[in-house]
């Protein structure tokens, strides 16, 4: 009996169920919120999850420092410098560009900001006028790339030469020491701590927010992403596609503006090396967050989880005991794998 | 008689040495469908592309409702009421249905946030219009997971969200199956009964004249025919007035019918 009642039972479930899960992967996924969220920034969450892992092994190995708020506190110095450059990079490579004349504009706005504090005016001008300066020199380079119908490989890798060079010409490579900041109230509102935590990670979590408001709710950040995507359709349909790649390099300028003049805020001191360590962690962190190469999609939440994990990398491996030399054993292993991840978690429509 | 909605003068376009158009007269009245038909190399897409603003002409004139225009580009195109639908469709693959209707024309608030909600409202009622019923897609689907009739259907969905007086398709059929091209030709036939025009442009002879109110013939940059409907009587003429073109010395007949709207050539 049971056995001939085996087959009745068994073929029109197995049907129903075959049914059931064509219909599943016919539903739009976005269905259910939940799913909805998880698959509308899954590079970003992915971001995350390895750096839970990374900060899990970390404390694992060497639990004591890990509960230190210390190390924390110097992360979050520095932190800061790299957010505001990360997150207009994550725009530039949407737009199917890239820059890496940033570490230069930090320099010469951090410079033009040490210049006007030496001078014996207001921290909040010299703020201004690197703001300015940043900006220029964004659209400088923006144009160059743009108008001039360069490669951004190239001509911005020549920009940062070019740029660094003339700073290291006039300023013979003297450094300009800045011990008046420490009274102003620039320094007070950019660079202190309030309750223990460094006040520039408020500014730069506030940048962050903003730029991700830009990015996905915003004109710009709309059409960035359909100038990565399709340049030429972005234009049969009316967008100014050059004016939009010079923005995204105005965009890294001012950037590079504030996260130059917050190192300097930091240290007291402008180098004409200012920005120069900065060139590949920051790349490392726009592409560990999740923004693939090809230009039209990216994450700017990914981008600053990337630069925190960048930047633990660096303070964990040491603070778990090994020695320095295994920073760059642990960046690279973090950005191949984050890299992986990220091919295996992309939707398959490419 | 009805209102000339747009006029190109003598244009012409060349790169460098090569022409590809030597003085062309198109015009397309309001409430017209007028089908553009010519060989490959003909200068049927530079054509459309100077009217919609993506190429501009070498020389010649552009007349919006009989006022010449200056600064023509593919910005003022769609502003002076002009919807092309490319023969790619230009579409932005990785992004969602949403981003591509509204690409170039987001519908923004206060200092160019965007007003995401009424986009995606106004999406939603475009691919209803359009036929969009399956439930599969949402505004938030990404382009490139929708197949080749879906793609088509976004793109026509952009071209109407403005009441857009022409809407230009380029070789709309071209890799579509049997019951999409159905669905292009009712759409044209929709558009035509709303009082708004088209320009269809097409290798296929008989979906043009299926659907075509005028003929314009383009052959190797320069004007072949223009023909009312009433004066061809069936889409073998038209093929042999073509075959003739590029032959010449085949076919007499298109060539004497004598009409005062036929610029033969």
């Amino acid at each position: 009996m049971s056995k001939t009642m085996e087959p009745d039972l068994h073929e029109p479930s197995a049907g129903i169920s075959r049914q059931g899960s064509s219909q599943n992967e016919w539903k739009h996924p976005s269905d259910h919120w939940l799913r909805g969220f998880v698959l509308d920034n899954r590079a970003s969450l992915g971001t995350l999850a390895v750096f839970i892992v990374m900060m899990a092994v970390f404390m694992i190995a060497n639990p004591t420092v890990f509960t230190t708020w210390y190390l924390y506190s110097a992360v979050l110095t520095t932190l800061p410098v790299a957010l505001f450059v990360v997150v207009p990079l994550v725009f530039v490579v949407t737009c199917g560009e890239i820059d890496l004349s940033f570490p230069a504009t930090m320099g010469f706005a951090s410079w033009v900001f040490a210049l006007v504090v030496q001078a014996g005016y207001d921290p909040f001008l010299g703020i201004a006028a690197a703001l300015v300066t940043g900006t220029l020199l964004g659209f400088l380079v923006g144009s160059l790339v743009v108008y001039g119908g360069l490669s951004s490989l190239i001509a911005t890798l020549g920009m940062n030469f070019l740029l660094r060079g003339l700073i290291q010409i006039i300023n013979e490579g003297r450094s300009t020491s800045l011990t008046s900041l420490a009274d102003s109230w620039a320094y007070r509102i950019f660079s202190s701590q309030f309750m223990g935590i460094p006040v520039q990670i408020f500014w730069a979590i506030a940048f962050v927010v903003l730029s991700a408001m830009l990015y996905n709710r915003h004109r710009f950040g709309a059409q960035v992403k359909v100038v990565g995507d399709n340049p030429d359709s972005a234009q049969q349909m009316g967008i100014d596609v050059k004016r939009v790649r010079v923005k995204v390099f105005v965009f890294v300028g001012i950037g590079a503006a504030i996260a130059g003049t917050f190192s300097v805020m930091i240290n007291f001191t402008w180098w004409p090396t200012a920005g120069d360590g900065y060139l590949l962690p920051v790349l490392a962190s726009v592409f560990v967050g999740g923004t693939p190469t090809w230009g039209g999609i990216g994450t700017v939440a990914g981008g600053a989880i990337g630069a925190v994990t960048v930047s633990f990398i660096q303070t964990g491996v040491v603070a778990a005991g090994l020695s320095g030399f295994y920073v760059q054993f642990f960046n690279g292993l973090i950005i191949i794998l984050s890299l992986l991840g990220h091919k295996w978690n992309q939707a398959r429509y490419r | 008689m009805a209102e000339r909605l747009i006029e190109l003068r003598n244009i012409a376009k060349s790169y460098g040495h090569v022409y590809a158009l030597g003085g062309v007269n198109l015009s397309v009245d309001r409430g017209e469908v007028v089908g553009l038909i010519g060989d490959n190399g003909a200068g049927k897409s530079t054509l459309i592309k100077i009217l919609s603003g993506v190429v501009k002409p070498t020389s010649g004139e552009i007349l919006i409702r009989g006022k010449p225009v200056t600064g023509w580009n593919a910005a003022r195109s769609r502003e002076a009421g002009i919807e092309t639908v490319f023969q790619d469709r230009a579409l932005a693959v990785q992004q969602t249905i949403v981003r591509n209707i509204f690409m170039g024309r987001e519908l923004t608030g206060f200092l160019g946030w965007l007003k995401v909600s009424k986009e995606i409202e106004e999406a939603s009622r475009l691919m209803r219009e359009i036929g969009f019923t399956s439930k599969v897609f949402t505004p938030h689907s990404i382009v490139g997971q929708l197949s080749g009739g879906e793609r088509q259907g976004v793109a026509i969905a952009r071209a109407i969200y403005k009441q857009a007086e022409l809407i230009v398709l380029d070789e709309p059929t071209t890799a579509l199956s049997l019951t999409e091209t159905a669905k292009v030709f009712h759409f044209v036939r929709q558009v035509r009964a709303s009082g708004r025009s088209i320009l269809f442009i097409g290798h296929n002879i008989h979906h043009v004249f299926d659907i075509a109110d005028r003929f314009v013939v383009l052959d190797r940059g320069k004007m072949a025919l223009t023909a009312d409907r009433s004066e061809i009587k069936s889409a073998e003429d038209l093929i042999n007035f073509m075959e003739d073109v590029a032959h010449p010395g085949g076919l007499a007949g298109l060539h004497d019918t004598g009409d005062a709207e036929q610029r033969a050539r």
